[in-house]
This record gives C-alpha cells, structure tokens and sequence, in this order.
C-alpha cells in the first residue's frame, strides 16, 4: 500500500514539502521520513483517509521537528523551526487544486531558464520524474558524479540566487513555458533518437517525456503544451516500426505501418486539432500537424505531400532553421522529384549551414542515388557516416553504401 | 534578497550615437532610475567612466604591480551598475530586464552574499 501511494504521490506530496519549507534538501528528506513513519505505522493503525495530506503533514512535522534538534548547534534554524511551526497546518489547506499548482511551481522552478539547460534537464527528472542520478546518468551516458554535481549546483544556485517557488506571471508565462516545453522535448528526443550509443531509441526516456507532456497539458492546457504532446505521441506511435527485429533502422518510407500504434494516433490527432483551433500555436504544434500527415497515410506513395509542404513553409515562417529548411527539402523531393530537393539541399549545404549534421548528408545522398548520380551518392554517404554517432544509423549506411557498389 | 546588476555596454556602440540619441539614452536612464526608486528597489547605483579611464592593480609576491585597462579584452565593457533590493530572482530580473542597457548590451544580476558578522 505504502509502495502504491510512494509510486503515484510521492511527487506530489515533495512538491508540496517544498513550497512548505522552502528548501529542496530539507523538503526530499522530509519526504524520505514521511514515507518511513507510513510503513511503520500504517500497517498499525490502517491507511489514513487522505494519505496524501498525512504524508504532507507527517514531513512538515519531522523537518521541524529535526530543526529543533539542529539548533543547537545552529540559532538560525531555531528561528526557522518556530516561522514554519507557526504556519497554518490545517490539511484541508492542502486541497488538490493547491497541490497540483505545486507540481506545476516545481516544473517551473526546475526549469527556470536561471540554470544552464543540462541541469534543468537533470533536475526536472530527478524531481518531477523520481528517476534516481543512476538512472539519469544510464540514460544520458553521462557518469552518476557528474549528474549528481549538476543537480547539486542547481540547487545551489535555486537557493542562493533566489530562484522563487513559484508560476511565472501571465507575461512570463509563454518564455517560461518554452523553456519547460524544450526540456520535455530533448528528454524525448534522447528517448526517441539517441544522439549516441548502440540502441537507436530509450523508451523509457520518451515515456517520462511524455509523462510530463501529459502532466503539463493537465495542468496547463496551453496549445504548444499539446501540440508537444501530440508530436510526442505521434513520433512514440511509430517506435515498432521504426527498427527491424535485428535493431536495424527502417526508414518512414519502409516501415510497416500496421506495427504503427492506432490510440496513440488517435490521440496525438486529436490534440493536434485542439491546438491548431486555438489560432494560438506554434512550432511544436505545427510539426506535430506534419507528424499527423504522416500517420494518416496508408502508404508512403499516399501520403498528402503538398499538404507537408504547405506545412513546412508555415514552420519556416513562424520558427526558421536550417533543419526545418532540409525536412521541407525533403518532403518537396517528394511532391516534385528529387532533383527538385536537390537543388534546395544543396544551397543549404552550400551556404555553410548543416555542414556536420549526418542527417543533411544522408538525405543529399539518397537524392543523388534516386538520380543516379552515383559518385555523388557515395561521397554524401561516407561524408554522413563520417558524422554519424550511432550505430544503427552507422550500419544502415554502410548497407546504402554496398547497395550502391553493386 | 539584495542584488548586484553589473551594466555592460558595448563603448564604441555609446560613442558613435548622435547627440540627441544619446540624450534620450541618459533620458531613460534618468526614468529608470527614479521608476525603481519609486518602488522601492533601488539600493544605489552608478555610471563608470570609460575603459580606458581604468587602472587594475594586483599584489603577486608582496610587490604592487600596477597595469593599464581591466582584466580582459571583451567586445563589452563593464559601464555601471545598480544595487537593488528584491523579493527574489524573478523581481530582479524584472527590474534588470528595464535597464536602458538590456536593449544594447547586457546586465549581470549577481545576488549579493551576506554575511553573519557577530
């Protein structure tokens, strides 16, 4: 039972622990005793009948009460002690609608644009998602010590600069919420096309990124947080499809699209729709609309091309990159051939822009060898493998690389 | 909490603005500075001389070694600052966010360390 409630509350209830006591550190130990007086004495006296709040209480009451025990060494946490003792206790002041605007302060404040980006990734899924620093370091390659000093220093700095536990104001509310959506997205991106290593994908990375995709538009029904969530569940809709049975990577074109997952489609369109009739959205939403194109095509061939075009030239307009200008490449190889791509590829690449991005020259590559340009083909393919980090992606272009040398 | 907000400009950018220009520059500071005054933010604040108006001075194995200009070489130049008092990171942000410099060059904002001195 207490294992049940740790799993779906103990967020919430460290949320909570640390607006009440204004301190990351004292709050996660709070936590941590508060969970330990529940094993110990629920199975005694029966389950409370808001295990939340009496979690909440239960640590409020142990960090004073280890203040009080600390002050006598330190004068400063007597005072403290006897302010947070003094506070309204009632658990009733602890409703859910309190609660959940708690789990949105901690999103915020793990995510204020104050701390460096690798931090703000390694805080929010310490704090909002529970994943231990083990886990947080297995999923980023990175070793514990390091992802342990960052979440260290950003507490650190959280405390000392006076980064404030709060929701941002009405006009920092869409800056602020990008920065949140940005580390929703790279912790799926890790998830879902790992920069590294020598699986293609993490699922359980996307799957917290979508968690917190989830939890935000729970919270917060923004359109970008949905259209963030939509192009997530959509991508994720893929995963099956995306690797053969010997984890070899299968492009969108050759993918079975039975394997696609239907409820997250489903889903993913409808919050597409939602977001798009809000007249509010912007790039998430807008690559998610291009992802939901995609999934409603029963085939490649069939697949509504100048639609994804269209698409892209709003994306380009509202949010211009390089990247974005090398996908829409793509897809207008598709609507009207691929010297027509071509021709869009190769002044990206020939204005110095994406000169070591693996994926610019692998889709140059697969043009030139669609136009039978062979040499071409070659050179863009090896310069792709050249850059590539992965290694499904490494093999599949070397099986590019023998199939043209036959 | 206080804060320090560390101005800096690009010098040569200041330099090259037309008279008029630079009075309406002197004109918002002169507004901010009363804005925050007003609400109860600022602590002090002042506006530094040029660059190469300044001298740093270093003691390395008991002997004084005096040298020309600061530090660093840097496209901007350190140009004045203000001490604000805040509610906390997200008001002295805001506060910074309007120093006519923002818009030019840049603001640090540096919480100020306090000490217990008994």
């Amino acid at each position: 039972m207490v294992d049940a409630v740790y799993r779906s509350d103990s967020r919430r209830v460290l949320a909570t622990l640390i607006r009440l006591l204004g301190d990351f550190d004292l709050a996660e130990e709070a936590l941590h005793d508060a969970f330990a007086a529940a094993v110990e004495g629920w199975p005694r006296d029966g389950v409370p009948a808001n295990p939340r709040a009496w979690l909440v209480s239960a640590g409020r009451f142990k960090a004073i009460d280890a203040m009080r025990r600390r002050a006598r060494f330190d004068a400063s946490l007597a005072e403290l002690a006897e302010r947070l003792d003094a506070e309204p206790t009632d658990a009733a002041a602890w409703d859910d609608a309190g609660v959940e605007d708690d789990r949105l302060r901690l999103v915020f404040t793990c995510c204020h644009p104050a701390l460096p980006p690798d931090a703000q990734v390694a805080l929010t899924l310490r704090e909002v998602c529970g994943l231990t620093t083990e886990e947080i370091a297995r999923a980023f390659l990175t070793a514990p010590p390091t992802v342990a000093q960052r979440i260290v220093r950003a507490k650190a700095k959280i405390r000392d600069a006076g980064i404030p536990y709060q929701l941002p104001s009405r006009t920092d509310l869409p800056e602020r919420l990008n920065t949140v959506l940005h580390v929703v997205y790279l912790v799926f991106n890790e998830g879902y096309s790992a920069s590294s290593g020598v699986s293609l994908t993490r699922p359980d990375l996307s799957g917290e990124a979508i968690r917190l995709g989830r939890l935000l538009v729970e919270l917060l029904p923004e359109p970008e947080a949905m259209g963030l969530l939509a192009l997530m569940l959509l991508h994720e809709a893929r995963r099956a499809a995306r690797t053969s049975a010997t984890g070899e990577l299968v492009l969108l074109d050759d993918q079975d699209r039975a394997l696609w997952n239907r409820d997250q489609i489903a889903e993913g369109t409808a919050l597409v729709k939602q977001a798009l009739a809000s007249r509010r959205f912007g790039p998430y939403t807008l690559q998610a609309a291009i992802a939901a194109v995609h999934a409603e095509a029963t085939s490649a061939a069939a697949t509504d091309w100048a639609q994804i075009v269209g698409i892209y030239d709003v994306l380009a307009g509202a949010d211009p990159s390089p990247v974005v200008e090398l996908n829409r490449a793509a897809a207008v190889a598709m609507r009207d051939g691929p010297a027509a791509g071509l021709v869009l590829i190769d002044a990206i690449l020939g204005r110095g822009d994406l000169p070591d991005y693996s994926l610019a020259h692998s889709a140059r590559a697969d043009l030139c060898r669609r136009l039978g340009r062979t040499a071409e083909a070659r050179a863009s393919y090896e310069r792709a493998l050249a850059l590539t980090r992965q290694e499904p992606q490494r093999r599949f272009l070397e099986r590019r690389l023998a199939e043209l040398a036959q | 909490m206080k804060y320090l907000c560390l101005i800096y400009d690009e010098e040569k950018k200041l330099g090259a603005m037309s008279k008029s220009e630079s009075d309406a520059f002197m004109a918002e500071y002169f507004k901010f500075s009363d804005g925050i005054r007003k609400s109860g933010h600022y602590v002090a604040g002042e506006a530094l001389q040029p660059v190469q108006t300044a001298t740093t001075v270093r003691i390395r194995n008991g002997k004084v070694s005096t040298t020309d200009g600061p530090f660093a070489e840097t496209k901007e130049q350190l140009g004045g600052f203000y001490i604000i008092n805040a509610k906390d990171l997200n008001d002295a942000l805001r506060v910074a966010s309007q120093i006519p410099s923002a818009r030019l060059g840049s603001v640090e904002v540096r919480p100020v360390q306090e000490f217990n001195r008994q």
